[in-house]
């Protein structure tokens, strides 16, 4: 048995769900990305909890979630930074820009800072080229970023 | 040259908006398409010449005339949201801007080939446009656009977003239905004689967005008003889109066969800072690169860009001016390809780092000659004994890239 345990409004969700798939399978992404959502990643606990739920294994899920890389499988910082390292955005400059969030920020990719308000990371083409160079914060996607918009940005945050 | 069929709303506001788009157009093919049988739809949108826009070009009619009749399990459509492509963001557009064209075309093309649920496979990262996409769908609900009687007709049909989670690989249609079965995002073996995809067991299409939103305008005004546009071969419109080194990018409508160099100087506004055309990608980082001198007569269509070497793709353009240094950009392109393997094949898991590795290796002034012979024999390799097109893609891309700017690509070797 796992701790952990879905909010009511998850469970709700859940049912929901389980209509619009022929298979609950299916639902493997979608009940990840409600415990992340939930918890702001997916521990092994959780993974349990959604095996119990899908009828699979533990294992099979952790498999699963380790394929795709949204998935938090650590905790990660109040603020999620990903930036763009493919082509158009390295075109226009990205380069710059990941040098200056790095330093500003005083961690390299890939890490979280101490007090787990921010976490770092290089991700491939956002699908955002027409406004390279791109990065998204969170759920949203901000673009046509200079050094002065960062740190208006992380100014505000 | 512009020409607008799919982006005719995404200038008006509030487009996104139900009471706003029924006043221009948006649910207006339904009538005739409830008039028609499905194989009606099949065969208006098959002598359009419709082709997919997901990237390969493949002619939509025919593809859903695979679909069998009378399967014991249900057919679906499934429609490919996964957009990640590098120098691809045109479906975005749609989704932002007409999500109710999207699902009009859903309507449209769920009934020809007989499904009553369809799914949205849309890329992770793309979470404003899934919310978006899902506001327009409860709106079509609550007007009766979708559920048990579409707009009062004898037709039910379901649609569900359904959220990937950061993987290229997904795009890939055999890989994405795998995803939305719950499982690691691997290509399927391709079947030996032509068939319909399947998710769990129904007959199944894939389908880009683009493609979809395409197929309204061609109930509506019939087969004839799309082949208007376009050229024999590639019928239509298509959205294409600049990036990298370009005054003005973006997405831009535009018949196919339009004249590429007027395309990046009349609309794109030519390289940005007025500098000069080094090379150019088609249409997504999987397309072969083209030099600047070789861009001079191309049109965008199919079959223009197949004459010199290269593809269509997503008709999404990356631009490259004369201070790029290719090698370079290669080696971005090699990350890429590295990094979203997806690891099922041994020669692609261990080609494309292989690529990569060499590539860092001459770049910091460490590399020989024959550090090239090791990078072609990695292209023999990952060249048509794996699972899915992406390793032999890949191999074509390097082989183009090194072929074409030899001697900046053999300037880093040092001098043995
Ligand atoms: C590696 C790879 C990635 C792909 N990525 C996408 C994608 O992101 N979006 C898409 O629509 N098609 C993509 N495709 C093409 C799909 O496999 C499929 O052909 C397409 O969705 C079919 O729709 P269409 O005929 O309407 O273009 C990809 C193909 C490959 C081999
Ligand atoms: S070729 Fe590469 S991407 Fe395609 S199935 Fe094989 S390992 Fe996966
Ligand atoms: S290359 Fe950065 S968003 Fe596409």
């Amino acid at each position: 048995m796992s701790e952990f345990k879905f909010s009511k409004q998850n469970k709700e969700k859940y049912n929901e769900l389980l209509k619009k798939y022929p298979n609950k399978a299916s639902l493997t992404l979608p009940l990840l990305w409600m415990v992340q959502y939930q918890e702001g990643w997916i521990s092994e606990d959780a993974m349990i909890y959604i095996a119990d739920k899908l009828g699979t294994s533990a294992m099979d899920i952790q498999s699963i979630a380790s394929f795709y890389t949204m998935f938090n499988l650590k905790p990660v910082g109040k603020y999620n930074i990903q930036v763009c390292k493919t082509l158009s955005c390295k075109l226009c400059g990205s380069e710059k820009i990941r040098t200056h969030l790095q330093n500003r920020l005083g961690i390299k990719f890939g890490e979280t800072t101490k007090d787990m308000k921010f976490t770092l990371s290089e991700v491939e083409c956002l699908g955002a080229c027409g406004e390279a160079p791109a990065m998204s914060l969170n759920d949203d996607y901000v673009g046509d970023l200079t050094v002065e918009k960062i740190d208006k940005i992380l100014d505000e945050l | 040259m512009i020409v607008k069929i799919v982006s005719k709303n995404f200038d008006i506001e509030n487009s996104h908006k139900l009471s706003v788009a029924l006043k221009h157009d948006r649910y207006s093919s339904l009538k005739k398409l409830f008039a028609m049988s499905p194989d009606e739809v099949t065969n208006e949108v098959t002598k359009s010449g419709l082709r997919g826009k997901g990237g390969g070009g493949a002619p939509t009619g025919e593809k859903w005339k695979l679909m069998p009749k009378n399967h014991d399990k249900p057919s679906y459509l499934v429609v490919n949201a996964d957009e990640s492509e590098p120098g691809t963001f045109k479906d975005r557009q749609i989704m932002e801007y007409d999500p109710h064209l999207l699902i009009e075309g859903i309507i449209n093309s769920s009934y020809a080939i007989g499904a009553n649920s369809a799914y949205i496979y849309i890329r992770g990262e793309y979470v404003f446009w899934a919310k978006r996409l899902n506001e327009a769908i409860e709106e079509a609900y609550e007007a009766g656009y979708l559920g048990e009687k579409v707009a009062g007709y004898d037709y039910k049909l379901d649609i569900v977003v359904h959220r990937g989670a950061g993987a290229y690989i997904c795009g890939e249609k055999s890989a994405l239905l795998e995803s939305l079965e719950g499982k690691r995002g691997h290509p399927r073996l391709k079947p030996q004689q032509k068939e319909p995809e399947w998710f769990f067991g129904g007959p199944t299409v894939v389908n880009n967005v683009e493609t979809i939103a395409s197929v309204p305008y061609i109930i509506n005004n019939g087969y004839e008003a799309y082949r208007a546009y376009g050229t024999e071969q590639s019928p239509g419109t298509m959205l294409f889109g600049m990036s990298g080194h370009i005054e003005n990018p973006g997405i831009y409508e535009l018949p196919f066969g339009t004249r590429m160099k007027d395309v990046l100087e009349k609309i794109g506004g030519g390289v940005k800072g007025g500098k000069k055309l080094k090379a150019l990608i088609p249409g997504g980082s999987s397309c072969h690169v083209l030099k600047a001198e070789e861009i001079e007569d191309i049109t965008l269509d199919y079959e223009s860009l197949r004459k010199h070497g290269s593809s269509l793709g997503t008709g999404g353009m990356i631009i490259m001016d004369e201070d790029t240094f290719m090698p370079e950009a290669m080696k971005n392109l090699f990350e890429f390809y590295h990094h979203e393997s997806c690891g099922q094949c041994t020669p692609c898991r261990e080609g494309c780092g292989w690529v990569d590795k060499i590539l860092a290796k001459l770049l910091s002034g460490n590399g020989t000659k024959k550090d090239y012979d090791t990078i072609f024999d990695a292209c023999e390799m990952l060249n048509g004994k794996t699972i899915c097109v992406f390793a032999p893609s890949v191999a074509f891309i390097a082989n183009s890239y090194i072929t074409k700017f030899k001697d900046e690509f053999y300037s880093l070797c040092k001098k043995d």
